[in-house]
Parts: structure tokens; C-alpha cells; sequence
């Protein structure tokens, strides 16, 4: 079976530095697949070109067999593509309410209100809030719920541990099993591999811009020490 | 008292024009990230365009008001398609130097038909004369100015704050990349927010035209004093620039009976202390660390 996600020779720079160098990685349909790497290996950078904000210089991007190396962004979305961003991207300017509400349901698996207020109880309490008014791991919820409202069929987040707390770090981790449960592909960025180790079923590992080794969860455990170090943790 | 009550009446109808103005220089500001230079030119069209109507066609300010606002609007969508388009991506300076010139354009091509004498305008049946406020009269027409630019305004809010549209540009204005990765394709709703910010000029210059002087150096008197309000107000802040228009005509108005010399220098003072001590404006939105 082929992939849902392929990247193949995926090279990108920001004017004159070269941030990423003939990266290429699959991710298979119901996986949850990471990229471990320390700050500066070109992971956001990874996401964005995968979700259409950064251009790549050279390689292509397949998703479900499409090309979809030169779509725009929002066309890539309604193709099943959902971010959370490192920053969460809350838009201050919308509530609660208005920030699951902005992305148009793109399927039939696109979760209703419903469906995400009883998952999430805590956004039903705050609907009407602005969305920067809630706490750190409620907007990470938020950033999560939001594509799941849209239908996304894989989520690209990018940290969504970072600055949490260990129990929201193990709430997040429960909301990215139960996605997984739900059939919804995760490519997660994170710096924190033994969290990683609890949600995931494979690792990439990235570094100066290239795919330097592919992990399976054993091999993270038990070279946890050496992973650590390496990532300045 | 009274005397006061109905110079601040007065400072409100003027602030009516900075309002609408402002609130189309705020949306488009907040969207395109465009100071238009041409907002000033384009208040001036819509004056000459109420004018131009009338005295070669016989078309009346009633149905001017509906016509010049979309027909500007529509040439303000061209001109976002043809030209803004092509410089947005480069420093904001090109689009303010593509506005200035093109208001430099408009001005001397209505001067060489028309010259620069003010050119007067009929006030419309039915608004002539004046209405007792209980403490004052006060000419008809003007309280229908402010009665009308308060509807506008607060229509404009509706549309923004409880519309799906609304929330759009909300977003995109606030981070349009983010909002493009959830699937709105924002380039599409670009053309309409600078269309709309270009018909709410032209609406207040048809709005003008029986109050003011129709000339086509009208809106460059106007506009440098509007670049202010939208700053004190916040720039791209909706509610800011409209309540910041209101608020600075009550204060040139009261300004210009108890301190005459300094009305006018008084808007730019109040700019500056407003920017020492909140450099977002009024109402704006502190931009958070990224």
C-alpha cells in the first residue's frame, strides 16, 4: 500500500542558508510518525513546506498519491492536510467558538461542534472567550480540536508539548491517542523523545537538515541517554 | 451650554466623514497591509461623481449615494487586481508611492475639466431647512449626515464581528498566512475588503457634496488629517478608527471656538501623545512577541 504522505528530496532555504537537504520520509495512513531534532534541524521548516507556507527549492511532496508540491496552502488543507502550529496559531481576534469555526468542514469525518465540545469540555466552558484568553494547554487543545473540526486527515504539529506542564504533557498525549484511535494520521514534531516514545510508532531523526537515522520505539528506549544528549536536553 | 451642545454636534457631522473614511483606510490598512494615499482622491471622486451625475444626467443625490459607492468600489477591485496586487509583495513604500501618484492623476485630470474653483452642489429635496433638537435647530441635512454615517458604521461592525465573512477578514487581517493553512483561501477576499474600504470613501465624498464644496483638491485637504485618526485609533482597528473619527471632530470643532489656532495642530498633538503612551493607538492591538 502506498503511503499517505511521501516526501521525496525535499530541499528548502531561507535566502542563502540551506535549511533542509534531500529530506525524505512516508508516512503510512493511521501512523503517528515523529521527527526528533534539535532546534535549528529544519523541523518547522519541514512542516511549513508540507503544509504550502514555505517554498521548496527542489522535491516533491505526495499526498494519497497526488503531487500536491505546488498547491497553495488552503488547498492542501481541503485536501486533508491540518497544522498546529509551534506557536498554536489562536487568532486573538476570534473566540473560542470562532476559532473551531473558521476552517471549513473539507469531509465527512470533519468532527461537528458536538462531537468537539464533549471531547473538549473545557472549550464549551470558554466558547465565548478570545482565543488568547485561555491557558497554554487549553489553546493547545484548542489548535488540535480546530483541525479535527475541519476533517483533517493528517495532522502536522509541531511541539505541542512545549511549555507544558508533565499532566497537560500527559493529556496531550492522551488527545493524540485518541486521534490515532480515530483513524487520523499524526506527523508530530517534538523534542521531548521519551514523551514521543509513549505516542508514537516510528522516529525520524533530524539533524543539520537531513534525515540523519529512522528509529522504531525500542531503539528510542533504549538509546534514550544518547538521544537526549544529543538533543541538548 | 447650549452654545457648546451644538458645536459638538456640529465636531460630530465632520467626524462622521473621518469615521468612514478612517474605517476604509482601517480595513484595507489591516488587510493588504496598504496605506492608500488614494483614500483622499477617491472621496474626491465620489463627490465629482454625485456632481458629474446630476449636471449631465439629472440623476439625483438619492440614487447618486447608491450608484458612485458601487461603481468607485468596482474601479477600487480593478485597481487592487491591476496594480496593488503587483507590489504587495514588495516594501510597503511601492503601494504608497503607486496611491500618491495615482492621487496626483485623478486631481489634475478633474482640474483640467473642471478647475480648481469649489463647484456647489444641491442640498437634496426633502433635507433642506433645519430640525429642532429640543435645544437647538440644526440644519437637516447634517443630522441626517451623522444619522446615516452612525448606521454605516455600525453596519460595517455587524458585518465584521457576526458574519462568516466578517470572521475571515478578521483572521486573515490578524495572520493571513495561518489563515490560509485552514483552508480559506484568503487572496480570494482581497479584491472585495479593498473594493469595500474604496466605496465607503466614495461614499462619504457623495455624502460631502451638499455639505461641501465639490473641488478636486477637496480630498487632499482631508486625508493627511484622516492618516491621523487612524493611528490615534489603532491602525487596522475597526471600532478604533470609526470612534477615534467621531472623537476627533468633537475636539477640532470644540478646539476651533476656544483655542482657533491650534485646531487643526491640535489633532497631530493629540497623535503624538496618544503614540508616547500607547504606540498601538487607542484601541489597537499591542502586537505580541513572536
Amino acid at each position: 500500500m502506498s503511503p499517505l504522505l511521501s516526501v521525496q528530496c525535499i530541499n528548502a532555504s531561507y535566502g542563502e542558508a540551506q535549511v533542509l537537504r534531500d529530506v525524505s520520509l512516508d508516512v503510512a495512513a493511521g501512523e503517528v510518525v515523529t521527527l526528533v531534532g534539535r532546534n535549528g534541524a529544519g523541523k518547522t521548516t519541514l512542516l511549513r513546506c508540507l503544509m504550502g507556507l514555505h517554498r521548496p527549492t527542489a522535491g516533491t511532496v505526495t499526498l494519497d498519491g497526488a503531487d500536491i508540491t505546488g498547491l497553495p496552502a488552503h488547498r492542501r488543507a481541503r485536501r486533508g492536510l491540518g497544522l498546529v502550529p509551534d506557536d498554536r496559531g489562536i487568532f486573538a481576534s476570534l473566540s473560542v467558538e470562532e476559532n473551531l469555526r473558521l476552517p471549513p468542514g473539507i469531509s465527512d469525518s470533519a468532527w461537528s461542534m458536538d462531537r468537539v465540545y464533549e471531547s473538549f469540555p473545557v472549550l464549551k466552558e470558554r466558547r465565548k472567550f478570545p482565543g488568547t484568553k485561555l491557558s497554554g494547554g487549553e489553546q493547545q487543545m484548542l489548535a488540535i480540536a480546530r483541525v479535527l473540526r475541519m476533517g483533517a486527515r493528517l495532522l502536522l504539529c509541531d511541539e505541542p508539548t512545549e511549555g507544558l506542564s508533565p499532566v497537560l504533557v500527559r493529556q496531550i498525549g492522551d488527545i493524540l491517542r485518541d486521534v490515532k484511535a480515530a483513524g487520523v494520521t499524526v506527523l508530530l514534531v517534538e523534542q521531548n523523545v521519551r514523551f514521543a516514545s509513549t505516542v508514537a510508532d516510528r522516529h525520524y531523526l533530524l539533524a543539520q537538515g537531513r534525515v540523519a537515522q529512522t528509529l522504531d520505539n525500542t531503539e528510542v528506549k533504549e538509546r534514550e541517554h544518547e538521544l537526549l544528549e544529543y538533543l541538548g536536553i | 451650554m447650549t452654545d457648546l451642545l451644538q458645536h459638538a454636534f456640529n465636531g460630530l457631522v465632520n467626524g462622521s466623514f473621518y469615521a468612514l473614511l478612517a474605517l476604509g483606510l482601517a480595513v484595507i490598512f489591516g488587510m493588504l497591509g496598504v496605506v492608500n494615499f488614494a483614500h483622499g482622491a477617491f472621496y474626491m471622486l465620489g463627490a465629482f461623481g454625485a456632481f458629474i451625475l446630476l449636471n449631465e444626467a439629472g440623476v439625483n443625490f438619492w440614487v447618486a449615494l447608491l450608484v458612485v459607492p458601487l461603481a468607485l468600489g468596482a474601479v477600487g477591485m480593478a485597481l487592487e487586481r491591476l496594480l496593488v496586487r503587483r507590489l504587495v509583495a514588495l516594501d510597503p513604500l511601492y503601494n504608497f508611492l503607486l496611491t500618491f501618484g495615482l492621487t496626483l492623476i485623478l486631481q489634475d485630470l478633474l482640474r483640467m475639466k473642471y478647475g480648481s474653483q469649489p463647484q456647489p452642489y444641491p442640498q437634496p429635496a426633502g433635507l433642506r431647512g433645519t430640525v429642532d433638537l429640543g435645544l437647538f435647530d440644526f440644519p437637516a441635512y447634517q443630522v441626517f449626515v451623522l444619522v446615516f454615517s452612525v448606521l454605516v458604521s455600525v453596519g460595517a461592525w455587524l458585518l465584521l464581528a457576526r458574519t462568516r465573512v466578517g470572521m475571515i477578514i478578521r483572521a486573515a487581517t490578524e495572520r493571513p498566512e495561518l489563515t490560509r493553512a485552514m483552508g480559506i483561501d484568503v487572496g480570494r477576499w482581497i479584491s472585495p475588503v479593498f473594493g469595500f474600504g474604496i466605496a465607503l470613501a466614495a461614499l462619504s465624498g457623495v455624502l460631502a457634496a451638499p455639505m461641501r464644496a465639490v473641488s478636486p483638491l477637496m480630498g487632499a485637504d482631508l486625508i493627511i488629517l484622516v492618516f491621523a485618526v487612524v493611528v490615534i485609533g489603532g491602525l487596522g482597528s475597526i471600532f478604533g478608527s470609526v470612534a477615534a473619527g467621531f472623537l476627533i471632530g468633537m475636539l477640532q470643532a470644540l478646539g476651533n471656538v476656544y483655542v482657533p489656532g491650534l485646531a487643526t495642530t491640535s489633532v497631530f498633538i493629540l497623535m503624538a501623545v496618544v503614540l508616547l503612551w500607547r504606540p498601538a493607538g487607542l484601541f489597537g492591538r499591542e502586537e505580541t512577541a513572536v
